[in-house]
Order: C-alpha cells, then structure tokens, then sequence
C-alpha cells in the first residue's frame, strides 16, 4: 500500500455471494475509486446440508463463472488483490477444486497471470478426534452428541477459518486468494488488520460488506463500497436506486445473526453495542465505536452426515371428507403401507430402518406444530409423502408401495371404490438421492490459527500456465 | 391494534443450522417506542407463541435499528427430516398478531 494511503482502506464487496450475479456495471463504477482489495464469500449452510454432504455447489457453474471472471478481470485491472471463501457453496476441499478449475478456464479464456493461494478447510478425522480427547472440541448451544462414532460418520466436516491463514497467503503475495470454509467477514477484515485498523472497525466493516447490497435499504443491482480507518467506516453502494440509511445499516447486523451486537469469530468478539451510525450523505453512512473483545482462538466446525436416500411422491386432496379427517386418514394411510412393507420387503425393510412422513401444504405444512391456526380447514390439501431409507432403493419401493393405499384406502362417508389423492406425475414416485443432515455444532481449539488449513500456491496463467 | 399493522417487516431466518431468529423492525422512532413501552414483546410472551422454555428466548431491543429481535433453538435442526421450512423464513406468524395495546 502507497503511504499516502496509509490512513484508511477501501474495498469492492461486489456480490453477497460469488454466482449472486454482479452488477459489472457497479463494479466499474467502483473500481474507479481506488479500492486496495475486492473479496467475496461464496457460501453459506443456508442452503441446507447437501451441499456440504454431495461435494456440489448451490449455484450454477455458469453464474460462478461468470462472477469470478469479473472479479477476476477487475483485479487484475487495478492491481489489487482478490479474495473469495467458502468455494462452491460449503467450502470442503472438492468445492474449492470445483472453483479453482473454473479461476483456470477464466485465466486461460483472458490471459491473466494470477499468483493464487489455494487454502483447504476441510478437517482430517483423527485430528479431530485427537482434539476431542484432549478437550479442545467444544459444543455451541445447542449441540448433538459428539464422539468418536460421530466424527467417524461424519460425511464431510470444514473449519472455518479466521483472518490468519488468508493474511499469510496476502503476504507471500496471493493476487488471488480462494478459500475453503471461511468466516464471511474475516474475506474483509484480513487485509485492514495488517494495515493497523482497529479489530472491531475492520471486523464490522467487513461484517457489514459481505452481503452485498442486502446493507441497503432496498435490494438492487449494485456493489457496496467500504473504506475503514482508524476512526471510522464508510459504507456506500454504486448502483442505480441504492442507498444506505443509519438504519439499514445497523439492521443489517441483525440478519441471520441470533445475536445483533455480538459476533463470535475465530480470534474473539466484535461488538457493536456502543456503535453509532450516521448518514453523510443521501447514499453513505458513517459507522463509528465497533469495539473487538480477544478470546482464546477456536474455530467453527461444520459437519453433515448421510440421513439416507428419499423418494417422495406429490398430490393433493379434495375431497372435504377426507381433508375433516386428513390427520386420522393418513394415519390409517400410515399403518396400511407399514404392513404393506413387512408383507413385501420382509426384514430387509424394518420399520426402525424407514421414515415415511406426510407433509400437508395447507394444513398445518410450514409451521408444524408451532401453527397459531391449527383447526383451520382449508377446501384443498397438498400433500408431499417423504420416504427416507438406507438405500434409494429401498426408498423407492417405500414410495411405490404408498401409491395405493393413498389412492384407495377407504372412509366411512362413501360406500364403494375410492380414488382419494390426485397424483401429480406419472410415474409417481420421484427419487431425491441422497440427504444429509448436520450432525456438528461446535468449536475447535487449534495449537495455532493456521495449523487447520493447508495452503498451496499455484500460478495460473502466464508463462507457466497450467 | 396488531403488531403487523405497525412493524414494517417482521422476519424469521435461520441463524446457522441450530438457532431460529425473528426481526421486527419499523420505520420510525414513534412506532418503534410505542411497541417497546407497550412491554407486548417480551421473552416470556414469545415462550408462549413458540412454546419453548423461557430461558432459551434471547431478546435484543435495538433502537438504533429501530428493530427487535428473538433467537429460540430450532425446533428441528435444519434440513433434519420432518423439517418443513429449510431457510425458517416462514415461522414469523405468530408475532404477527401480538396485540398491541
């Protein structure tokens, strides 16, 4: 950094999450203010655990390519740094190769040169177990059980790295820094902590970035452009329509966090209890008072582990005798598919190894049992019938043997044959694959913050390109 | 009147896999002070509506984001099977008729 920029940092967060889709228009916009650095998580458990289970990404290869390219191209452009974590979705180890193959397709398609840092955060087994018996696992509220059976069961399991392991590839020169498993703000925070910017400043201007322009008061197509110092973040969007108000901002704090004022990280606590926030212009809001408690190094753990294989099928109920009885009908409905099961599978398939659930779309569906209304009976249910089992095939002959006794199972209100539930597609039965669930919520306790994530460089592009 | 018809949004979300987390949040100070001095939400009040022990209910007033918010355990961990609602997006409905003297 040139000393007259000693003073403070600025920085492009262009995406909430890498394949989001850029605003490239934005990111000229601000580019052309001088940023030292443009980072961008791309994950998030948000999804649910099959990413983290499958090795996949939520997002189309097409949409992540895209968006890098653009990071790419700009960094280079401008000569900053550019840094991305939480590769394809969960950050495992395949997730971030997914990644780095699509940086050396985008590299070779515009003859970039990038220095790149590839940084592993997936977690080996007995390392962990070790750490467990030396005390150094500990749970989150609320937490499964853990012990050795369970790590050993454990699909996949990352750490979520801090702001060390990306400031050690920064500083061996990384332009391009792809990240496993990462805390979102920690993308932000690397390189004004090794600039001297306070913690709880670099922590919250990085906390308030990395969603893009979801800090704005109403979502759009835009970058958001932060500068911290010593004393201060600004945070601003470019892009048509946005802007940032005191209190988008500091409800921004309060998204997908239990707790608005306190965020744990690796190295400790930022807290924002005594921060102000105020506008300085119609777009640009000034943050100032973030303050950063240091605790004893851990970090987050995510693991996910195989719940089975699922097939499912999809229809609706209109018949309003049957919606009057819908909970005591389908459990008849239930208990004729069990004995149709032990007739036809036998021991292969015991009912401690199946799970069959019905759920009613309106009734009752998306709330459960937390439903404020629950007598309300409406002229229509839909219902999803979700087999899970060890196998997929077995799933699939638990779903095939619940066709008919759905379609047929008989009420006392009609005399004769019944056809009671409206199928969606023929064939019926639709195979999910496999689901996970997950199985971890709690903390490591490394002997350093690095010795969890294994970093490679790796020049792509230019003479040696690969 | 009912919360609905003061707050301008109110939101449910997971935070992380395990945890449930509810906004509300309004467009000005009045609004925001008229709730909060009504004492309608509360730890106690909330355990009720989503029939969890008190002592799990986190409870933030924040009146520089004009906004309340509550975090509860999941009642199901994310994705487990049975769970209808993956990102908790729909589980604000509740609150959304908390009187509001």
């Amino acid at each position: 950094m040139a000393n007259g920029d000693s003073q403070q940092i600025r920085f492009i967060s262009p995406v909430g999450s890498v394949g989001g889709g850029i605003s490239s228009a934005g990111l000229d916009e601000a580019l052309a203010q001088a940023p030292h650095f443009i980072a961008c998580d791309a994950g998030t458990t948000d999804a649910g655990p099959f990413s983290l289970g499958t090795g996949t990404s939520a997002f189309p290869r097409e949409a992540v390519k895209r968006d890098l390219s653009l990071m790419l191209r700009a960094g280079r452009k401008a000569n900053i740094p550019v840094i991305v974590g939480s590769a394809g979705t969960a950050g495992g180890d395949v997730h971030v190769d997914w990644v780095l193959q699509i940086a050396r397709e985008i590299v070779a398609e515009h003859d970039l040169t990038l220095r790149t840092a590839v940084i592993y955060a997936e977690q080996d087994k007995a390392y962990l177990k070790r750490l467990l018996h030396e005390n150094r696992v500990l749970p989150l509220d609320p937490a499964p059980p853990i012990n050795d059976s369970v790590i050993d069961g454990t699909t996949r399991i990352v750490g979520m790295m801090g702001v060390e392991p990306l400031q050690q590839a920064l500083s061996d020169g990384a332009d391009f820094v792809l990240a496993g498993r990462c805390s979102d703000s920690a993308l932000f925070a690397a390189i004004p902590l090794m600039h001297g910017i306070p913690p709880g400043l670099a922590w919250h201007a990085g906390k308030v970035s990395e969603c893009g322009t979801l800090v704005c008061e109403t979502l759009g197509n835009g970058v958001i452009f932060t500068t911290v110092s010593r004393d201060e973040i600004t945070i601003r969007p470019y892009g048509a329509g946005l802007r940032c108000t005191p209190q988008s901002v500091a409800a921004h704090s309060l998204y997908e966090n239990s707790d608005p004022y306190l965020h744990r990280e690796c190295s400790g606590t930022f807290d924002l209890t005594k921060t102000t926030f105020e506008a300085i212009d119609g777009v640009t809001v000034r943050i100032q008072g973030s303050e950063f408690i240091s605790q004893s190094y851990t970090v987050k753990l995510e693991g996910v582990e195989l719940a089975g294989y699922q097939s499912i099928i999809v229809g609706g109920i209109r018949d309003p005798y049957i919606i009057r009885q819908l909970d005591s009908w389908l459990g008849s409905v239930r208990g004729y598919i069990d004995e149709s099961v032990a007739r036809v599978l036998g021991d292969k398939a015991d009912k401690s190894l199946y799970s069959i659930i019905f759920h009613t779309y309106g009734i009752n569906a998306v709330m459960g049992a937390l439903e404020p209304n629950p007598k309300h009976l409406p002229h229509e249910v839909g219902i999803v019938l979700e087999a899970t089992a060890p196998t997929q095939e077995m799933a699939h002959k638990l779903a095939q043997l619940s066709r008919q006794p759905l379609l047929h199972y008989p009420i006392d209100e009609w005399v004769g044959s019944i056809t009671a539930f409206a199928c969606l597609h023929n064939p019926a039965v639709i195979d999910r694959g496999p689901v996970y669930r997950f199985n971890l919520n709690h903390v490591a306790v490394p002997s350093t913050p690095v010795e969890m994530f294994r970093t490679h460089f790796i020049d792509l592009g230019g003479s040696s390109r690969s | 009147m009912i919360l609905a018809d003061i707050a301008t949004l109110i939101r449910s979300k997971n935070a992380g896999p395990f945890t449930l987390t509810f906004d509300v949040m309004f467009a000005d100070i009045a609004s925001y002070r008229r709730v909060k001095d009504s004492g309608a939400l509360n730890p106690s009040a909330f355990a009720k509506l989503y029939r969890c022990p008190v002592e799990k209910v986190r409870f933030f007033e924040c009146e520089n984001a004009l906004a309340f918010k509550f975090s509860i355990p999941r009642p199901l961990t994310q994705g487990e099977l049975g769970d209808g609602d993956m990102h908790g997006g729909q589980q604000f409905i509740p609150l959304m008729s908390v009187e509001i003297p």
